[in-house]
């Protein structure tokens, strides 16, 4: 095992959206400000720094997992999503943005790179959701704007069990 | 339903037109001020906060901060109070307040110094190596005790803790108590509260040397009012204080206005370390310090006839403000002032207004401003009268209602209500909303003996502030000598570039609104173009932009305000296009239409040009330009509304220029054997005039009812009697995420326009935080038949009101050896009492109580304990609770020793993750085979451990009383068999803990 001293930046390489990364770290570096901070990948937001908003939501290796909360260096080796990668450059909306965009599921967008990353590792799975289950997946993810109702509506329109009005 | 971006006839306003803004956002490509870049050598900031509610700053010693890697200045108070002046409020009082303590500390978080260094993780490392000295001081918690003579004063040179106190009668209140049939009374108290935007503080400062100015980047949402109040503090000109705003910000609700007293330290901080300081707050920080509503007491009385004709209000409030008042506090009650008779045709009130200082965060803008407050004490008022008179609520209220054929209406406090139907709303709403079915599910329910109950509310929704209100507090002599305060000036700038293309530059900071969408609408419209040909940039830069006080995004400012602006800003732009169009048409501007991006002569179609090539004639050839014209095209418009007049005489104010109205009823279940709330229906029904964007109107009502559902249910910012600060966390804050919220039926009614307001809109974003937490109170009272209603109605608290208060648990098990240890932390402090046995001899016990080699060893986490007199230790110990840990300078005094008998132990641990102060007593009593060893304790908590660990702290002081005690036993007795004790043991544990 590769022991790290206290305060020294050392390499820490991963997969970022397809893309071979590298950056330094400290040991004590999160992988949220290493993303948004040495990556430059500032999509991924930060909003409570102890795992209960889940803004900072990210997909690791195709769970979704908290990056406030995990170490930079933990990262190492793995497959790193973001919401960069739902959509590249010029091209159109993935579809769970295109339901966002089209249920005006976002108000100052804060928290939706959380949101669509949860609901990401959802549609991943390949299954369908009930309402009360896609509720209870975003139920680690806080949005103040909306009430949720849009956001739970988007969400229904691509992983839903039934198609919604 | 979905939205659009194609519209068949040529008009964008009023259709769901789908948001511009989401390309950027959804993208994850939004411009937030963290987001942003910043000069190399940027250094971070990290602010040490205070662990006391109150306490005397002894001493600050910065020095071994300094010598830690990558720190370039650590600044506190009194380095910054050179640099500055004190930040103003609305009225003249002598307290002193620059964003940072100097001398006192007078609440949790507040912040005592800053450090500066290359990255913010060396910046936190380094606020461990700040010594601070602290007194602490008694504290107020409470805005009515702190009112009362004995109460600690939080600002010595202001006298007294209540800093202002007006008496307003308006209409012949008394007269109306003397004459009327009958009167009632409540006392209300509304909570703590905030609604917490996802996105905190985040500011980037710098010095310019060279023009003696400062830069700032940060996400302050106006009114830009503040912009002064900070440039006074800096003592520059206000052209020398640039403010810019990112692109993006993410959420306010009101937060992100008392950004700028850290505004003002963190300038300060970047002139002394002669480098741009950037600063993120994190969420503790932005929970324990940032911003709040101010909570309040209100006692109200009603006078009115048996006919349920109300006559008049008289209403006394305790306003609580915290440890400073911060521009433009004390603004929300006062802008509620105009309003202080609600929807209702009351023509006298008496309003009294104290505002009170505590030792709390203080207090800003949040969504309602004054509103939650105002409304929770008249609305609960009115269903009292009913109650009182025997009738159905709603037939009270409506029966006092303004008439539709009464508007404008001018209330007696000085509102001039613009316009409504708001009988229409309530039958729309009774109908839609289902209240007869609902009336029988109440009625079912208590059949059956369920605790179910019916709660309306109304309220007028007011929007766009009179800049003047707040000189209400004055009295009208003050004003007099003061000058007039009136009016809200809006601006907006509109430019075609010379391909035709349309730039809009607005002043109203948004925070997720969607004013770029609703701007492009009204432009492309005015000008009859694609709204993709409008480009809405709503950054803004004071030393580059059209701006004015009113700038920014609070009280419902943009669609009467901001809109108006941009209406009146494309006219000039068309006016003038139409000018130079009609030169080369041979019709007059007048015959001109704009439609599907030509201009084209009404009478005759065919006539017509382009919009780019008019637009690029005002560029490419100015010689063509009518005599006097100037060229190119970018027209700024300046608009404000006459309605908006200063404070009268009688202290008359209209406080507001457009208002709505909301009407809202519920049902709601309360379970007795849980003290859960359910909510079985939410109707609500607004009227907001002229409907801009639905899609974007009714994410404003979802989510104002979202966070007001939340400030009813879950959330409320809790501070123990002695100023200890408990909520610093979301896991604390509680917020209804997805599983918990509510969908409410959104009625659909009237919407009657404004007449004040350039496209008759008004604003909606506010108006469930009026109705909803009264609404819902309204019914809980109804279902548990209860007056006191506080919020937020945690099931804990319902619980008690239906039940009665709990009995207490029985005393824990005792686990393994340890004692038996009754722990409470419902009061001030956290208490806890128990003991336990050990195989030895008193003499024994005492002799390693004494010896400060044992106790090190046996105190837990405990790294050094050194005895300087025979009743004094000190040391440091480690220790942890929930997700904080740290180290602590402990202090420990003996007192009454009576050997081996009994002993007083008091003693204070400091460290910076908080502070405790604590005493407690030891007795030794032997018995046939040992002793059995009894203490009780007292300790207060304060600072970050019990900000963010509050709810582990019983469990995670048992833990340590376990601990001290098994390792007593293991050094008192080294020789005595480890004893599992059996049901005798724990028998003798229970009737030892609670002897």
């Amino acid at each position: 095992m590769k022991i790290l001293k206290d305060g020294v930046k050392a390499p820490v390489t991963f997969s970022l959206n397809g893309e071979d990364i590298e950056g330094y770290a400290e040991p004590r570096t999160l992988l949220s400000d290493f993303l948004r901070h040495e990556l430059g990948a500032s999509g991924t937001h930060v909003a409570c720094e102890h795992g209960v908003c889940g803004a900072c939501t990210v997909s690791v290796d195709g769970k979704a997992v908290r990056s406030c909360l995990m170490l930079a260096a933990q990262a190492e080796g793995k497959d790193v999503q973001t919401i960069e990668g739902l959509s590249k450059g010029d091209e159109d909306f993935g579809d769970l943005q295109e339901a966002f965009h089209q249920r005006f599921a976002l108000q100052c967008g804060f928290c939706t790179p959380g949101m669509l990353m949860t609901l990401a590792s959802l549609k991943g799975t390949g299954r369908s959701y009930s309402e009360a289950e896609i509720r209870d997946a975003l139920s680690g993810n806080i949005c103040r704007c909306t009430g949720y109702r849009e956001i739970v509506d988007a969400a229904l329109d691509v992983l839903g069990d039934q198609v919604k009005a | 339903m979905v939205g659009t971006t194609e519209v068949d006839d040529g008009r964008y306003v009023g259709k769901r037109v789908l948001r511009v803004e989401d390309q950027t956002l959804l993208r994850g490509r939004g411009k937030f001020v963290d987001d942003l870049p910043v000069a190399p050598g940027t250094l971070h900031a990290a602010f040490l906060r205070s662990p006391h509610a109150h306490a005397r700053i002894v001493s600050i010693d910065v020095s071994e901060a300094l010598k830690v890697k990558g720190v370039k200045a650590v600044v506190t108070g009194e380095d910054i109070r050179p640099y500055t002046r004190p930040l103003i409020v609305g009225f003249k009082n002598p307290m002193d307040y620059r964003g940072i303590a100097m001398g006192k500390v007078r609440y949790v978080g507040e912040p005592v110094a800053v450090v500066c260094a290359t990255d913010r993780y060396r910046a936190e490392d380094a606020l461990a190596r700040i010594k601070v000295e602290y007194e602490p001081l008694a504290a107020v918690v409470d805005p009515v005790k702190a009112c009362e003579d004995d109460a600690p004063v939080l600002h010595e040179e202001a006298g007294s803790n209540r800093v202002s106190r007006r008496v307003f009668t308006h209409g012949e209140p008394m007269a109306a108590f003397a004459l009327a049939d009958r009167s009632t009374e409540i006392t209300i108290r509304y909570p703590r509260n905030s609604i917490t935007p996802m996105e905190t503080y985040g500011i980037v400062a710098e010095y310019q040397p060279d023009t003696g100015g400062y830069d700032v980047l940060s996400n302050f949402q106006g009114p830009f009012s503040v912009h002064t109040v900070m440039a006074i503090a800096l003592k520059v000109p206000g052209a020398k204080l640039r403010h810019r705003s990112p692109p993006n910000s993410g959420g306010s609700f009101g937060a992100k206005l008392t950004i700028f007293p850290y505004i003002v330290v963190l300038a300060v901080c970047a002139r002394l370390a002669g480098r741009p300081v950037k600063w993120i707050e994190d969420r503790l920080e932005h929970l324990s310090s940032s911003s709040v509503a101010p909570n309040r007491v209100t006692r109200i009385r009603a006078a009115f006839d048996d006919d349920g004709t109300v006559h008049g209000l008289r209403m006394e409030h305790f306003d609580d403000h915290g440890a400073y008042l911060r521009a433009p506090m004390p603004a929300p009650i006062y802008r509620m002032h105009g309003l202080s008779t609600n929807c209702y045709r009351i023509p006298n009130v008496e309003v009294i207004n104290n505002i009170c200082m505590t030792n709390k965060c203080p207090t800003g803008a949040v969504r309602g401003f004054g509103g939650p407050q105002l409304y929770f004490a008249i609305e609960r008022v009115m269903a009292k009268v009913a109650d009182e008179l025997g009738r159905d609520p709603l037939d009270v209220m409506s029966q006092n209602l303004i008439r539709a054929n009464q508007f404008p209406y001018r209330a007696p406090a000085g509102a001039l209500i613009d316009s409504g139907d708001y009988q229409q709303v309530v039958a729309d709403t009774v109908e839609q909303g289902g209240l007869e079915d609902l009336k029988r599910r109440r009625d079912e329910a208590r059949a059956e003996g369920r605790l179910y109950g019916i709660g309306y509310a109304m309220a007028v929704e007011p929007s766009q502030s009179n800049m003047g209100y707040i000189s209400t507090l004055k009295t009208a002599e003050e004003r007099e000598k003061a000058g007039p305060k009136d009016g809200a000036v809006a601006s907006c700038t509109i430019s075609v570039d010379p391909l035709g293309s349309v730039s809009v530059i607005g002043d109203s900071t948004p925070q997720g609104q969607g004013h770029q969408t609703t701007l492009s609408q009204i432009v492309a419209d005015e000008l009859g173009i694609s709204i993709d040909k409008v480009q809405v940039n709503l950054e803004t830069d004071t030393q580059k932009d059209n701006w004015s006080l009113a700038a920014g995004n609070y009280s419902c400012r943009f669609s009467p305000a901001s809109v108006s602006a941009a209406k009146t800003a494309a006219e000039r732009v068309r006016q003038k296009m139409a000018i130079i169009a009609s030169r080369y048409m041979n019709v007059t501007a007048e015959e001109l239409d704009f439609k599907d991006d030509w201009i084209i002569a009404r009478n005759n179609p065919e006539n017509r040009l382009e919009f780019r090539r008019v637009g690029g004639l005002a560029h490419w050839s100015p010689s063509s330009l009518p005599d006097g014209m100037d060229a190119g095209i970018r027209e700024v418009a300046y608009w404000n509304a006459p309605e908006l007049t200063p404070t009268s005489a009688k202290d008359e104010i209209n406080t507001s220029l457009a208002y709505g109205f909301a009407f809202d009823f519920c049902g709601v279940e309360v379970d007795p054997d849980t003290g859960e709330v359910r909510i079985d229906r939410y109707v609500t029904a607004h009227d907001c005039g002229t409907i801009l964007n639905p899609g974007l109107a009714e994410g404003q009502i979802r989510g104002s009812f979202a966070s007001a559902l939340g400030a009813s249910m879950y959330e409320e910012f809790v501070y123990k009697d002695d100023g200890t600060f408990l909520s610093g966390t979301f896991a604390d804050y509680l917020i209804a995420t997805a599983p918990e919220a509510v969908d409410p039926i959104m009625v659909e009614t009237v919407a009657t326009p404004s007449p004040f307001t350039r496209l008759g809109a008004k604003g909606i974003a506010e108006g469930n935080q009026y109705t909803t937490p009264v609404c819902l109170a309204n019914a809980v009272a109804d279902a548990i038949g209860r007056e006191d209603i506080v919020l937020p109605l945690t099931p804990a608290k319902v619980f008690e009101w239906v039940n009665g208060e709990e009995e207490a648990p029985p005393p824990d098990v005792a686990e393994d050896e340890g004692p038996d240890d009754r722990i409470d932390y419902s009061g001030d402090a956290l208490r806890g009492s128990g003991s336990t046995f050990v195989p030895t001899t008193p003499e024994q016990v005492w002799d390693t109580l004494m010896n400060p080699d044992e106790m090190a060893a046996i105190i837990p986490g405990c790294k050094s304990l050194d005895q300087l007199a025979d009743d004094h230790f000190t040391g440091t110990v480690s220790m942890g609770v929930g997700p904080v840990k740290g180290t602590f300078d402990a202090d420990i005094r003996l007192a009454n020793l009576d050997k081996p008998n009994s002993a007083d132990i008091t003693g204070s641990l400091i460290g910076s993750l908080g502070s405790s102060r604590g005493r407690g007593q030891v007795t030794l009593e032997p018995s046939d085979d040992g002793v059995t060893v009894s203490y009780t304790y007292e300790i207060h908590l304060s600072g970050t451990v019990a900000s963010v660990g509050g709810r582990l702290l019983s469990g995670a002081a048992r833990s340590l009383v376990n601990q001290f005690f098994r390792a007593l036993v293991r050094r008192a007795a080294p020789d005595a068999k480890p004893q599992k004790d059996g049901l005798l043991g724990r028998m003798r544990g229970w009737l030892g803990g609670t002897s």
